[in-house]
């Protein structure tokens, strides 16, 4: 048996029986990492040997009869945005291209509590800032599916893990699509929770009032049983909820319909142009497969969502550039030299990001320099509430909003690198629901003609996980796109229209 | 031609509150702690860090507040504000700027000059503090961090300060309260009571300000007295020279007795502030600010007012014994034990202060009690005032109590009129020549002979006993 083929659910309940052992499941993953990650390039870091060691640990606990955590044994590989202690963290950036953590994010804590094995880290946009994973100072990240093609970004190096079976599961996060575009666009399952589910604390900040923790898989209960070990309250985050988190959504029951589920199409998400044909026929089929599950489907708009995209770059370039005042190179991280303090810091800084983040840090300070702040970053959050109050009144009138997670399917590797702004409108179905804070589904609906994957985008109200991996877990039990894998070894795919 | 200058002062006190931990992670605050050893991750500034409010410090923020009669705000906002600097670990400053936590206050003022009057507080909001630049004359920085994150208020005046004696009167008062609720200990040398004075005169009448410098790096009162006064002088002697103030921050140079140009409006930082976005908005529920406003300890000037009118005791001596939180409390405390406080109030004033300075009275090896259990000897006649002199000594070196000393060491008062009387008897057959000066007029003598009497009985005689018997064995005679 190739324990890679295991859902992530399926290899808790072979190492629960002892079918495989967690040094077995831990070799297997990197001997996959070590055959395939030169083609596909998802980590930054391995650790092999540390984490053999622990999987050897948490062998040894479960054979002297210690109860063991509910993903006792898992080996995983975490985007490299989350600290871990001990294991180099660097965020994708040559400013902390050194840097080794002394804690655990709060997330990682309680992976570990409940037994995964940390492997290593995932590549991703540097400071999570794009769409490809093109922007991490390191190394591209390859589409499993076509590896010419973008896995998506910011969380690429986490899908694309997920998708070559490099990972059985994991975490990414999202500010404005990071987890669920990158899902859609290497054929896996994404949640983004809703803001305050998933504490913050140890998790690298990009925009601190969208930035949000959340599960990646191969299946949506894969996802839901992930969901269930990171979220909750954290007195070390203020702003994480106290609300109490749902259990047993992992163990949704098989072959569930959907009556009395009201689905919203809101026509805004389904734009004359701009939106790839295949891709919006494929969200039509599948809100046809909802139908056929008893759900009944209506239109909703969101009259502001066209304003989504301006008002997101405001606030998350505004916060951005707050929140890495703090790579300075006085205390840690990437140090020039230099003969002065100005010089100190405009070196290191400048040495230490790259294009992408400078362009951010600019367009932030300037959105919130004096004179100017009341005409963007304020206006900007007037813009949300806006959005917000839109999804309000449509989830009066519905339960879920259906949508495509991605206008297309993965581009080509380069394609829009030197084009920033139609890099930035990849995230215009995905950025919304970070500004009203709502939790966002993405999950595999069918592949264009290229043989990439489609990705269905579910939106939900605040708190409401519940319901979204529900309709996920019935949608994908009532079909097979998430059973299919890219054939390897991984490679182009010449055909199709270029 | 001379102008009727008007002087336009406001102050802005930056206060370190007494909390176990910083604002908004657990690290100690304790001064004098090994360099950057209270710091963690937090306040450190390391990725992916976030902050925690930290209650206690609220709560001393809002006890300043009610003390200064402000309006509490049920809602208040932290902000960023971003600058760099080496000692600011994160690259801005976690503050409150559009909505503080206390707003419209007010304090009164007894200057030395000019009218006592009422001040206004335009608000007070919270942050934390930078840590510590150390710069060497090798041309490096060092950088402590012990200090980074440290909680502060900053109390804002309104610009009502006419003088230097005005500024130096509110900060003194401000000083007192401060100290009084145990918020923050008001050492201005350390640096957790800071002070920055905004200047500019006017020609009186004249409705619209002048234009104000800023002063910082004051580390006393008699400093921020000559700041200030250098500064009016600088400010009329510019205006009248036919030259302009230009709005800056100018530091006091304490040696050289004058101000100098630290940065220029045109250096002025764009912080950049905006909500922080880490921390939920502040909701206060308005039954705790009522319960912290039940149990706000007595301030100076209510406490003073009291003594004069319950203890009667003179505005003086009030003043004196309310000086000092510690000395404050000394007195309470042995009243309480002795109602007495007149006696009590002229003990701790001349013997206690004579001895032990008022801040340190609370480590004094005579305790309230144990004063109060002296002047209670005194009232019950079981020791004469002068021997309580020496208990009072003995208490001082040894700590211990004042029954046990004159037990131990026989100090108890005669009251024994035989006993006396056979002392008394001695001394007027041992001194005939003085005995019958006196029976002949020379009254004065007798003063000589209580002196025979107390000093056979070694100070312990009863001296109305003593004069009384006297009285009757001389008219005997």
């Amino acid at each position: 048996m190739d324990v890679t083929t295991l859902t992530l659910i399926e290899l808790r309940d072979a190492l629960r029986s002892g079918t495989v052992t967690s040094v077995e499941a831990t070799r297997a993953y990197l001997n996959r990492i070590t055959a395939h990650d030169d083609a596909i390039g998802a980590y930054l870091t391995v650790d092999a040997e540390g984490a053999l060691a622990q999987a050897a640990a948490i062998d040894a606990a479960r054979a002297a009869g210690q109860s063991a955590g509910a993903l006792a044994g898992v080996p995983m590989g975490l985007k490299d945005i989350f600290l871990t202690k001990g294991l180099r963290t660097t965020c994708a950036s040559k400013v902390l291209e050194d840097f080794v953590p002394i804690y655990d994010a709060t997330v990682v804590e309680r992976l570990r509590a409940a037994g995964v094995v940390v492997i290593g880290k995932l590549n991703m946009d540097e400071f999570a800032m794009g769409s490809s994973t093109e922007n991490s100072a390191f190394k591209k990240t390859h589409n499993p599916w076509d590896i010419e093609r973008t896995p998506g970004g910011s969380s690429g190096g986490s899908s694309a893990a997920v998708a070559a079976r490099l990972t059985p599961g994991t975490l990414g996060t999202d500010t404005g699509g990071s987890i669920r575009q990158p899902a859609a666009l290497c054929g896996i399952v994404g949640l983004k929770p809703t803001w305050g589910r998933v504490s913050r604390f140890g998790v690298i900040a990009f925009a601190s009032s969208l930035d949000q923790v959340g599960p990646m898989g191969r299946t949506v209960r894969d996802v839901a049983l992930l969901e269930e070990v990171i979220a909750g309250y954290d007195p070390r985050d203020s702003t994480s909820s106290q609300r109490e988190v749902p259990t047993g959504l992992a163990d949704l029951p098989r072959g569930a319909d959907l009556r009395g589920l009201r689905v919203g199409l809101p026509r805004e998400y389904f734009p004359e142009s701009g939106l790839d044909p295949q891709v919006s026929s494929a969200v039509y089929a599948a809100v046809e497969q909802l139908k056929a599950l008893g759900a009944e489907v209506k239109p909703v708009s969101l009259p502001h969502s066209p304003l989504g995209v301006a008002a997101y770059y405001l606030v998350a370039t505004a916060e951005a550039s707050s929140n890495l005042a703090r790579y300075d190179g006085v205390r840690y991280g990437h140090r020039a030299k230099a003969d002065d303090l100005y010089g100190l810091y405009a070196r290191s800084r400048g040495e230490g990001f790259g294009l992408e983040v400078k362009r951010r840090i600019m367009l932030g300070t300037f959105a919130l320099s004096a004179g100017y702040y009341e005409a963007y970053y304020r206006k900007a959050g007037q813009v949300r509430t806006l959005i917000l109050r839109d999804f309000e009144a449509a989830f009066s009138e519905v339960d879920v909003i259906a949508t495509p997670t991605s206008p297309t399917t993965a581009f080509k590797l380069g394609e829009r690198m030197d084009d920033p702004l139609q890099m930035y409108l990849a995230d215009i179905f995905t950025i919304s629901c970070n500004l009203a804070g709502l939790p966002g589904l993405s999950l595999p609906c069918g592949f264009d003609n290229r043989g990439l994957p489609i990705g269905l985008q579910l939106l939900g109200r605040a708190f409401d996980e519940p319901t979204l991996l529900r309709v996920g877990a019935a949608y994908e039990d009532a079909t097979t796109w998430h059973t299919r894998a890219p054939a390897e070894p991984f490679v182009a795919r010449a055909g199709g229209a270029a | 031609m001379s102008i009727d200058w008007e002087v336009v002062i406001g102050l802005e006190v930056h206060c370190q509150l007494l909390t176990r931990e910083k604002l908004f992670c657990s690290c100690p605050t304790d001064f004098g702690a090994p360099i950057n050893s209270n710091t963690c991750p937090i306040c450190l500034g390391h990725p992916g860090v976030l902050p925690v409010l930290n209650a206690e410090a609220v709560e001393f923020a809002i006890r300043a507040g009610l003390a200064l009669e402000c309006q509490v705000r049920e809602r208040s906002v932290f902000s960023r504000k971003h600058y760099f600097y080496p000692d600011l670990p994160k690259g801005y400053q976690i503050t409150q700027y559009e909505l503080p936590i206390l707003e419209h206050g007010k304090l009164f003022i007894e200057p030395e000059s000019g009218a006592a009057r009422t001040i206004g507080i335009t608000r007070i909001h919270m942050e934390e503090d930078a840590g510590k630049s150390i710069h060497m004359d090798t041309g490096a920085t060092l950088v402590d961090l012990n200090r980074a994150g440290v909680p502060l208020i900053e109390i804002v005046s309104e610009p009502e300060m006419r003088s230097a004696d005005d500024a130096v009167a509110y900060l003194k008062a401000l000083h007192e309260v401060v100290r009084y609720l145990s918020v923050c200990d008001g050492n201005m040398e350390e640096g957790s009571f800071r002070c920055d004075a905004n200047v500019s005169i006017r020609p009186r009448g004249q409705a619209k300000f002048g234009t104000r410098t800023e002063i910082k790096n004051m580390n006393t009162f008699r400093g921020v007295q000559r700041a200030i006064e250098y500064e009016i002088s600088r400010h009329i002697e510019v205006i009248e020279g036919g030259g302009a103030i230009i709005q800056e921050t100018r530091l006091w140079d304490e040696g050289a007795g004058r101000t100098r140009s630290m940065r220029g409006k045109e250096d002025a930082h764009d912080y950049r502030y905006f909500p922080e976005p880490d921390l939920p908005v502040l909701v206060l529920d308005p039954a705790q600010v009522e319960r912290l406003r039940g149990t706000q300890p007595e301030l100076p000037a209510a406490m003073r007012k009291r003594l004069v009118s319950d203890y009667g005791l003179s505005p003086y001596d009030a003043g004196v014994l309310t000086a000092e939180p510690v000395l404050a409390r000394y007195f309470e405390a042995a009243v309480a034990a002795h109602r007495n406080p007149k006696a009590i109030c002229n003990w701790v004033t001349s013997e206690l202060l004579g001895r032990v300075s008022a801040t340190a009275v609370d480590a004094c090896s005579v305790t309230p009690h144990g004063l109060a259990r002296l002047v209670a000897l005194i009232d019950d006649a079981t020791i004469s005032g002068k021997i309580a002199k020496t208990v009072f000594e003995r208490m001082m070196e040894t700590g211990r109590a004042p029954d046990e000393i004159v037990e131990a060491e026989g100090l108890r008062q005669v009251t024994d009129t035989s006993a006396i009387e056979a002392i008394v008897r001695g001394v007027i057959e041992a001194n005939p020549v003085q005995v019958s000066g006196y029976r002949s007029g020379k009254v004065g003598l007798k003063g000589f002979l209580v002196g025979q009497v107390m000093k056979q009985s070694g100070g312990k005689a009863n001296p109305g006993l003593v004069n009384e018997l006297l009285d009757r064995l001389l008219g005997e005679g």
